[in-house]
């Protein structure tokens, strides 16, 4: 039971930090039809202006959430203007793939020239660092905040694009852009607001996650796959897609890890491999052909 | 991509080895250049042969069929651990080791075709990295067989033919594996030109036309990955006889990611320009990457990133230009 209470938890807070990552991918891929590689890339920026503001700068936690989300949107601006717009919706997988891996390589090579190629600490604020008594037993702080943040972000994204006219907007973009452009909907500023909106969830996090997937030179490159697999399990463009293909992987990982800590990585990809064949477009997902 | 096509279709067939010939003869040239200009760096230039392969063998299915996939090393991989497990037990003659991993590149391959040929786009992408982790975590994990993150040690082949015995200098590895380049390498462009790899080519140009005119697609492609295995199985085999060791990396997503960057770099869809994108890529890497790792990711990655905008379609193509404009008529390579 106690066991059984350890991986649930654990797994909770695994998912939800794939999901504040990968759901960004996800409205990327969804919107834009963009395989992302550099999604990690830019969670990884995130990851280290965080670190940076805290331990050199001194800022508040908080502050320095909004200062890496912030700084990490102006870092890909320009990568949008130049880059990632030649690749919307239009070019063959293998162009994307290699693109956004090139940014990738770009990406961690000048940050860890300009950062230091250390593993980076993102220290707690008193509040969050201690554990937390909840009745029957006690639980990090930290858990309980990243699945409160989770949360917010499902709901809020919910919200925006359910509820106000940007979503609106965004979904007539993603079932047929060129009719939304003829109806006067101007698609690339759509795309520039969802880019900047995915990066930004996914440098939130990076920082807020960065208990859980440490923040090291090869960031970017060691949870590349993963983030793409959250996305591809759960089908590009959905938030019930991706939030429950968090929390299924996170769930097969944390058990594995657990349960037979020599065959982790075996089971996770395993269940990948299942779901993707039986599922080819997610869970969630629709077929775009 | 059409014309381009076009030109590799030999529209004569005069002398009909001569174009064979003329391949074999560019790179017997190509291994005494490095023979003979950079004996000290041999066993490097045989890393590199084998990555080659490796190469050749992404091109088979990446350049002819079209299928992107990032889980191109565990065909390398398992046949470089099926020669390495083999030899330690005790088989060490070399040709019979390449059949070893001849045998276990082509097995992997047709498994991971199955699994990946069945799809289009992203779940094809995403199933071709789950299917190159999963071989990766096995790799990792049966340690009784691989030896795990330690690798696989105390690979010792036998004499070439019972005549050569692999000598510190690699001289015997890297003259076996230029011959086995050799060989590998006209047959394929042989085997590219064949009815089945036009057919692979009309695939990857247009699946629904090709469907369309009766063409089975999916026998194919796998078909296509199992040859494209066997060509891996060369590579690993030749790797892990020449250098003794086994390690986790010639299974991981990196290797997947860098042999998919030579290709492109070079030429997908055409056999030199897979072989000259693994030339180039390695000797650059030898050089830069051990001054500086970050660096070298910075410069790849900028450099692909620039083949992607300026250059799609790889190095190679203003060769083949030349190439066209020097025969006047457009035939090519």
């Amino acid at each position: 039971m106690r066991l059984a209470l350890s991986i649930l938890t654990d797994a909770l807070a695994y998912g939800m930090v794939l999901f504040i990552i990968s759901i960004g991918l996800s409205i990327m891929m969804g919107l834009m039809r963009v395989v992302n590689l550099a999604h990690g890339a830019f969670a990884m920026i995130g990851g280290y202006l965080a670190s940076y503001a805290i331990r050199d700068l001194d800022v508040h936690y908080s502050v320095a959430i909004l200062l890496a989300v912030v700084g990490t949107i102006l870092v890909s601006i320009p990568f949008e203007m130049l880059l990632y717009r030649r690749i919307y919706r239009k070019s063959d997988p293998l162009i994307q793939v290699l693109m956004t891996i090139g940014i990738t390589f770009v990406i961690i090579g000048v940050v860890n020239f300009i950062f230091g190629p250390t593993l980076k600490s993102i220290p707690l604020p008193p509040l969050l660092s201690g554990p937390l008594d909840i009745g029957f037993r006690s639980i990090p702080t930290h858990r309980l905040f990243v699945v409160a943040c989770g949360v917010v972000t499902a709901l809020s994204l919910w919200w925006l694009i359910e509820k106000t006219e940007f979503g609106i907007k965004l979904r007539a973009s993603v079932d047929h852009s060129g009719m939304a452009d003829s109806l006067g909907i101007r698609t690339e500023i759509i795309y520039a607001v969802t880019f900047a909106l995915a990066i930004g969830l996914g440098a939130f996090g990076g920082v807020v996650g960065a208990e859980i997937l440490p923040i090291e030179p090869f960031y970017a490159l060691r949870y590349m796959v993963t983030f793409l697999v959250v996305v591809s399990v759960g089908g590009a463009g959905s938030i019930v897609g991706a939030l429950s293909a968090s929390l299924l992987l996170g769930l097969a990982d944390t058990t594995g890890k657990y349960l037979a800590p020599e065959f982790g990585e075996f089971f996770f990809y395993l269940t990948v491999i299942v779901i993707v064949f039986v599922f080819p477009h997610g869970l969630y997902g629709r077929s775009h052909a | 991509m059409s014309e381009f096509a076009l030109h590799q279709v030999p529209a004569r067939r005069h002398v009909p080895l001569v174009q064979d010939a003329a391949s074999a003869m560019a790179i017997v040239v190509l291994g005494a250049v490095g023979y003979f200009l950079f004996p000290d760096d041999l066993a490097f230039l045989t890393r590199l042969i084998g990555i080659a392969f490796l190469v050749l063998s992404l091109d088979l299915v990446t350049g002819y069929c079209g299928i992107a996939t990032l889980g191109h090393a565990a065909q390398f991989g398992v046949a470089a651990y099926a020669v390495g497990i083999a030899c330690v037990r005790g088989v060490t003659d070399p040709l019979a080791l390449l059949l070893v991993g001849v045998f276990a590149g082509t097995v992997m391959g047709l498994i991971s075709g199955a699994l990946i040929a069945r799809f289009r786009g992203l779940p094809q992408l995403v199933l071709s990295i789950a299917v190159g982790q999963l071989v990766a975590a096995l790799a990792n994990k049966l340690q009784g067989l691989t030896g795990g993150s330690d690798g696989l040690s105390g690979i010792s082949p036998g004499k070439v033919l019972g005549l050569y015995n692999f000598d510190m200098y690699s001289r015997t590895a890297y003259l076996f594996s230029l011959t086995v380049l050799i060989i590998v390498f006209v047959a394929l462009s042989r085997f590219v030109r064949s009815p089945f790899g036009l057919m692979c080519r009309a695939i990857k140009d247009d699946d629904l036309r090709a469907r369309m005119i009766g063409v089975a697609v999916y026998p194919r492609l796998v078909i296509m990955f199992g040859v494209s295995g066997a060509v891996a199985g060369v590579g690993g085999a030749l790797t892990a006889m020449s250098t003794g060791v086994v390690g986790l990396d010639s299974v991981s997503f990196e290797r997947s990611a860098e042999v998919l960057v030579m290709l492109v770099l070079g030429g997908a869809g055409h056999l030199w320009g897979a072989l000259g994108g693994a030339i180039i890529f390695m000797i650059f890497e030898h050089i830069v990457a051990a001054a500086n790792p970050f660096h070298w990711m910075t410069l790849v990655g900028l450099l692909l990133i620039g083949i992607v905008v300026f250059a799609p379609k790889g190095l190679i193509e203003p060769v083949l230009t030349l190439f066209a404009r020097i025969s006047g008529k457009g035939r090519a390579s």
